[in-house]
């Protein structure tokens, strides 16, 4: 779940409550498995049992109520024998081989794929795995008062708003109230025939100022410095883009992949093992998981609401882009290659081989990009200036443990510097010719 | 011209009184210009809100507001597949084996790709591998991306489709064949066992089918003599490692003879070895590579060559004695070396040929083997000029060429034009709308060899399979695969050749083959003919000598001129004159004399020279330059073919004179005539300098005799300096502290003068590597080449370069030492040459470091001078300080500039760029960084896989291209390597080590033998 961070009002956190709330009652009840024993099917097995079982077993090519690599399974025991399905599961080829009509059926009707055996599910597993399959569906999730409700309080710029403008007024009559004390004051002193003193006319401000030589000089002085600061600031920014965060043609949330899910970054970035780039990943590479995720979870969905997107309308994207049909589960070839907003961008002058750093190296890919696994939109993080390079060169020490290349050279040189361990600077590292060429 | 005459525009001027005449000659716009509507207008203009200043502030606003926009950064997009291919992964190369078969070279080599496009020709070097890359080999993947090739068939001019091309030739095949109209096929030496039998197949479906071999440069006489006494038609094939005496006559063994490829043999047995080494003897006209390269070398007319070609033979078989003494001396010493001596001849003569061949089957030279005869010419000189017969009568229906170029190779080009017109239907396959694809009806777009699958056999036993590297760029098709369509094959001529690969090897499978490149086979020995070769010595001793005989050869730049639109091979200085950019007639100092010729040097550095006629049976060649050649023999002129091409060529490509107009009867010797002309020719010669001027610290060179007999310290001293006031060798002197750098990498590159031959692979290779730009001929007249690799060439003035150091020694007093080094200015008549490639020799103790204000070039500790481009600033006092003069400044911009128009200003031409390699920009400095990207990826592959470096495993581009072995690369830290024997060696030597910068660089010292 998303972690409620940050909320100065009570009644933002009286709103997500009521949000949770009743997210967790009428669309999370899909996951929920009904007790009620009529919904349950003659098989008699438990469906608690039976869901965790599909997960384990079948999940990867089945959905409940949508045909993904296989057919959609809900109510799949009401359809067959049961003495059928047991000898399906276990053994589907058999069944083909035999030539039983109905595997044939099955077959045939299922574009021919093979399924994978299972005979290491009893029978009474799959009981469970059937009663799971026939739960009745939940009801389509109508739209409640309680969703409204969160939208708005899960909006947090309204309450704030409300609160500065109630400030501002306090303010405001503070500031008329007090000119009004000044001036029944006034008043009661004319009133009482009190001369209100007048200030003497004394030389203004700027005309002292510009006297005072001393004064001059000084702040002249400190003014060029600070322009000087802050232009040179200016000038040193310029061309570095830390903070770079391009809206991309598809939201890819590097948050759910790398950190809800936990994938390793060179699963996806498998050049950055052995090449200079780490690539930015072919489409294929998505499609390993996305053949068979087509939606996300109704969680992981609303929690887009809150960066304003729709995954499975991003997902849509994606297998337009990679031509893939999902209603008929096979490519169309019809491809359309995305033109992904480059975030890391050296300068043609310098060369840097990813796979010195993450193989040899062995950095974290965190180290230069962040905390990648918190990230919604990837954005640049570090400044990627010579500088930051240079740095981490004299930082680093360099990782020698089990590779034969560095022995020899890293016991000469250390014995050289009087040092235990060397920095890559020390190694080299800061040479010119190293990454310009 | 000045003329009187009157040009009226109007009827009206006739009339002298006319007013509107007059109105109008006093009035230069017939309407009056609207100025007062948008000046005149005082009052909206006084009234305006906007003032003249106002507009000056919204000028220097928006210029404010435009350069604050600039400094955002551009979007960059970032396009990965959509399915990536298994073996592709951006930022990794990939290397194929194939083999270029272009009709003039071929070669196994080696294809490095990187996501997916071929940017580098390498060496194949697996055991057996024929022939190592040349120049124009390795400039080769360049000519995939010329901009101007064919990009889709063409029906008279217009763009057509395959379809309709296939039809229209079957239509036309199926007509010859029912009218009994003879059908010929002319290509050039296809060497392509499959492409053969597919011609075989086609004759087979339409008999009146006809192939005619036809060789650009004809090696015909060579090839009839080997056919004569072997029977079958293929050229000899020599392999000079195992020749003690090689007796050269004519052949410019290391040149293009033969197809070339002879360089590493050759240099194998060049390199002394206990206290032997090969002896070298050229008889030739015109100074060639193996003439530059030889020990003695003997310049000589082609008529006297074949007489001194008689008395070898009588000497040989024992007839009677020369009276020339130096042929005795050679005759004498081919026959002590008995059968570790051979002979070879480029004298374009069946009966020379015929003697070589008899030459060396009488003393059964064991370099000389014919079972692996080389099949890489097959052309026939007598059925080409036959077929412009037949076509002129009419005779021929259907002309189908492939990887011809008839109209501008042939001599007799106007009547092939001629001849032309009375084929029904013509048909060529080209990569480029070359002279002959724009007059035939149908121009076939042929893709490129690295587009290509095909077969070559390079020599007997010996097959070799060339893949693609890339999809075909344009909509082009195969010869091969138009001939499976018009026999109605309907196999894809991949499929019809891994099946004709499967039938032909047995000894490796498919897919072993086409991972090596090729594949060897057991052959069966060829059997001699009877053949009367005394017949042929005494035919051959009949030459009448003539008054001036003319040589044609090729360059090692531009060979049969097929690649004219290159730009690398166009700025590829020749090894010999050092000319770029051109061709020109070469001729000897006292030939020049008598003729009024001459070249002179002018004040921006440039090379002028005069212009000649030359004037070959009917042929005349009008303007051609001239180029005095020090070795040149009297009477003779040399011409260089490939130039003076003007069909799909850029604009500056098309230089030079078309020396093929006088290839009569494809033969290349001709008797020639010459006229003065008037004009002279700006030449873009990249060195003015000709001699060493008896500096014998530049290349150090010693004899044999010296060499084995004598200690180091007198062939190889070490230069001594003074040091408070006392000789100490320059080795020991030191301005700067010295570093350790015993501990990690240090490279070092070895360069053997002996093993050296000039070939100019290295420069192309590193052009490719580093992306090296081209500057065109202007620029490189000026001095201002890029090249970062140069191979200096530098003649005698006395006969030997050791005769200059004594001559030099010998003067005493001001006035004798200034005349004899003026002198020693010229080179000698028939001069010793020595040839240095020199490149950033990158000091330790380097000049150039010391004098950068802005510290942009710095010293590594593994003994590479860096230079980082980012952070020069052009103030060029590197260049200035650099004793060795490698440093190149970028005076343009290179790349995307159409005052460049070369292969960077196009985006396909840019596909050849490196991507490891910076592309320098304007102002910047730059050098040899002595491959660092090399040296560096070959550190981080055995970092990654946690193992040392292996011994060979650092390159350079230029030590990787070498294929003589003259350039070694690699770390001497390691004492197991080659390197690190080599810089022990007692031949090694610095350039210029009295200069004290301890290069990283090394020189071996150049033994002749000279007995």
């Amino acid at each position: 779940m998303k972690k409620v961070g940050n909320h100065k009002s009570f009644s933002k956190i009286f709103f997500s409550l009521a949000l949770t709330l009743s997210f967790s009652l009428s669309v999370f009840s899909q996951d929920s498995v009904p007790t009620d024993a009529a919904a349950a099917p003659t098989t008699g097995g438990d469906p608690v049992t039976g869901k965790a079982l599909f997960n384990a077993n079948c999940a990867a090519c089945h959905a409940l109520d949508k045909v993904m690599t296989g057919p959609a399974l809900r109510g799949v025991a009401e359809k067959y024998d049961i003495e059928f399905l047991y000898k399906w599961i276990k053994n589907n080829t058999e069944l083909i081989k035999a030539g039983d009509a109905t595997a044939l059926k099955i077959f045939n009707e299922n574009g021919q794929k093979a399924m994978t055996p299972f005979p290491q599910l009893s029978n009474a597993d799959i009981d469970n795995i059937l009663a799971y399959t026939s739960t009745t569906p939940p009801p389509p999730p109508t739209p409640n008062p309680g969703d409204v409700v969160g939208k708005t309080g899960g909006d947090s710029g309204i309450s704030n708003d409300v609160i500065l403008g109630a400030l501002s007024l306090v303010l405001a009559m503070l500031i008329v109230m007090l000119f009004l004390v000044n001036n029944v004051l006034t008043k009661i002193a004319k009133a009482n025939g009190i001369e209100v003193q007048k200030d003497e006319k004394s030389l203004p401000i700027w005309k002292a100022f510009v006297k005072n030589q001393f004064l001059l000089v000084v702040s002249a002085i400190l003014f060029l410095l600070f322009a000087a600061y802050f232009a040179y600031g200016f000038l040193m920014q310029v061309g570095v883009d830390q903070g770079y965060e391009p809206i991309q043609p598809i939201h890819y949330s590097h948050r759910i992949h790398a950190g809800d899910n936990g994938i390793d970054c060179k699963y996806c970035h498998s050049a950055a093992r052995v090449g200079k780039h780490s690539n930015i990943p072919s489409l294929n590479v998505c499609m390993n998981c996305h053949k068979n995720i087509s939606e996300v979870a109704p969680e992981t969905l609303a929690e887009g609401n809150e960066f304003g997107v729709n995954y499975n309308t991003e997902i849509d994207k994606l297998y337009k882009a990679v031509g893939w049909d999902k209603t008929s589960q096979a490519y169309t070839g019809k491809t359309e290659p995305v033109k992904w907003v480059r975030i890391h961008n050296l300068p043609d002058f310098v060369y840097f081989n990813h796979s010195q750093h993450v193989t040899v190296a062995g950095v974290e890919c965190q180290t230069c990009h962040g905390p990648v696994e918190e990230m919604e939109i990837m954005r640049q993080y570090s400044s990627l200036t010579m500088g930051w390079c240079i740095n981490c060169h004299r930082e680093t020490n360099v990782k020698v443990e089990d590779n034969a290349y560095y022995t020899k050279i890293h016991e000469e040189l250390s014995k050289k510097y009087g040092v235990k361990q060397l920095t890559a600077a020390q190694m080299g590292g800061l040479e010119c010719g190293k990454c310009h060429y | 011209m000045a003329s009187n005459k009157k040009y009226w525009k109007s009827v009206e001027e006739l009339n002298e009184n006319s007013s509107i005449v007059e109105t109008l000659r006093n009035n230069e716009f017939v309407e009056q210009i609207p100025v007062d509507e948008f000046l005149g207008d005082n009052e909206s203009l006084s009234n305006s809100a906007t003032s003249r200043r106002d507009f000056l502030k919204y000028v220097g606003f928006s210029t404010a507001a435009a350069s604050l926009a600039a400094c955002e950064g551009p979007v960059v997009k970032s396009i990965p597949y959509v399915v990536q291919p298994e073996e592709i992964i951006p930022g990794v190369a990939d290397f194929y084996a194939t083999t270029i078969a272009d009709g003039f070279d071929f070669a196994n080599i080696l294809i490095k790709t990187r996501e997916g496009r071929p940017i580098k020709v390498e060496n194949n070097n697996l055991e057996g591998a024929k022939t190592g890359a040349n120049a124009r080999v390795h400039a080769s993947v360049l000519s995939l991306y010329d901009s101007l090739r064919l990009k889709q068939p063409k029906i008279a001019g217009k763009e057509a489709t395959w379809g309709e091309v296939n039809a229209k030739v079957k239509a036309s095949l199926e007509e010859a064949n029912s009218q009994g109209g003879s059908v010929v096929v002319l290509t050039n030496t296809l060497a392509s066992p499959s492409t053969e039998a597919l011609i075989e197949a086609l004759k087979v479906k339409y008999p009146t089918v006809k192939h005619v071999i036809y060789d650009a440069i004809s090696e015909s006489n060579a090839l009839d003599a080997f056919e004569k006494v072997y029977g079958e038609r293929a050229l000899a094939n020599y392999d000079f490692s195992k020749a003690d005496v090689i007796v050269s006559v004519g052949a410019d063994i290391l040149g293009d003879w033969q197809g070339g490829g002879y360089d590493a043999g050759y240099a194998n047995g060049r390199i002394p070895k206990n206290g032997k080494m090969s002896k070298h003897i050229q008889i030739e006209a015109n100074m060639s590579l193996a003439g530059a390269n030889a020990d003695k070398r003997i310049p000589m007319t082609v008529a006297n060559q074949k007489i001194a070609l008689v008395d070898l033979y009588n000497a040989v078989v024992g007839g009677s004695v020369s009276k020339n003494t130096e042929i005795v001396k050679v005759a004498n010493q081919l026959k002590s070396a008995k059968s570790k001596g051979v002979v070879v001849t480029g004298i374009d003569d069946l009966d020379a040929q015929l003697l070589v061949l008899a030459i060396n089957n009488a003393i059964s030279s064991e370099a000389f083997n014919p079972n692996d005869a080389k099949l890489t010419r097959k052309g026939n000189a007598k059925e080409v000029s036959q077929l412009v017969d037949y076509m002129k009568a009419g005779k021929v229906h259907t002309l189908i060429m492939s990887g011809v170029n008839p109209v501008y190779t042939l001599p007799n080009s106007k009547d092939f034009v001629d001849a032309l017109k009375k084929v029904k239907l013509s048909v060529a396959f080209s990569m480029k709308e070359d002279e002959t694809a724009l007059i035939t009806n149908i121009a076939a777009a042929a893709p490129h060899y690295l587009e290509s699958w095909s077969d070559v056999a390079i020599e007997r036993g010996h097959y070799s399979v060339a893949q693609p590297t890339i999809r075909p760029l344009f909509d082009t098709k195969q010869f091969q695969d138009a001939l499976l369509t018009w026999t109605e094959n309907s196999a894809s001529y991949y499929d019809y050749l891994k099946d004709f690969a499967a039938n032909t090897i047995v000894e490796k499978s498919w897919n072993q083959i086409v991972h090596d490149g090729f594949a060897t086979s057991e052959v069966l020995p060829l059997v001699m003919n009877e053949v009367d070769f005394s017949s042929s010595s005494s035919k051959l001793a009949q030459v009448k000598p003539a008054a001036l005989e003319l040589v044609l050869y090729t360059k090692t730049g531009m060979g049969d001129g097929q690649q004219a639109n290159n730009p690398w091979l166009q700025e590829f200085p020749d090894p010999i004159t050092r000319v770029s950019w051109d061709n020109y007639v070469t001729i000897s100092k006292k030939d020049a004399e008598r003729y009024g010729l001459k070249n002179w040097n002018v004040a921006n550095g440039g090379m002028n020279g005069s212009y000649v006629t030359l004037k070959v049976g009917n042929a005349t060649l009008n303007k051609v330059p001239v180029v005095v050649q020090p070795g040149q023999a009297v009477g003779t002129l040399g011409l260089a073919f490939g130039y003076g091409k003007s069909a799909a060529l850029k604009q500056e490509m098309q230089v030079g004179v078309n020396a093929y107009t006088l290839y009569n009867d494809l033969t290349a010797n001709q008797i020639v005539t010459v006229t003065k002309e008037e004009g002279e020719h700006e030449f873009a010669c990249v060195q003015l300098q000709k001699t060493l001027m008896g500096r014998g610290d530049i290349i150090k060179e010693t004899t044999l005799e010296i060499f084995n007999s004598k200690d180091a310290e007198v062939w190889n001293p070490i230069p001594m300096v003074s040091l408070d006031h006392q000789e100490t060798p320059a080795t020991e002197v030191d301005l700067w502290t010295s570093f350790d750098r015993t501990t990690g990498h240090h490279f070092n590159l070895s360069i053997d003068l002996n093993a050296c031959t000039g070939c100019g692979a290295c420069v192309i290779a590193c052009h490719a590597e580093n992306n090296v730009p081209v500057v065109g001929k202007s620029e490189v007249r000026r001095s201002r080449d890029m090249h970062w690799l140069r191979i200096d060439r530098y003649y005698s003035h006395e006969e030997t370069f050791n005769g200059d150091v004594e001559l030099k020694e010998g003067t005493s007093g001001l006035m004798d030492s200034v005349n004899t080094l003026s002198d020693m200015e010229d080179p000698s008549e028939n001069p010793q040459v020595a040839f240095q490639p020199v490149m950033c020799q990158h000091c330790n103790h380097a000049p150039c470091e010391t004098v950068c204000p802005v510290a942009a070039t710095s010293h590594s500790r593994e003994g590479q001078n860096h230079m980082a481009y980012n952070r020069c600033v052009g103030t060029r006092y590197c260049a200035n300080n650099c004793p060795y003069k490698v440093r190149r400044f970028n005076w343009f911009l290179y790349n995307k500039n159409s005052e460049f128009d070369y292969h960077m200003n196009d985006d396909l031409g840019r596909m050849v760029l490196n991507p490891d390699v910076n592309v320098r920009s304007r102002g910047v400095m730059e050098k040899c960084s002595m491959c660092i990207q090399k040296t560096q990826a070959t550190k981080l592959q055995a970092k990654r896989e946690g193992r040392l470096v292996k011994d060979g495993e650092f390159q350079t581009a230029c030590s990787a291209a070498c294929s003589s072995g003259a350039m070694i690369f690699g770390d001497v830290n390691d004492k197991e390597s080659q390197v690190a024997k080599l810089v022990e060696d007692e031949r090694m030597y610095h350039l210029l080590e009295h200069v004290g910068t301890k290069p990283n660089v090394f020189y071996h010292v150049k033994v002749r033998n000279v007995k």
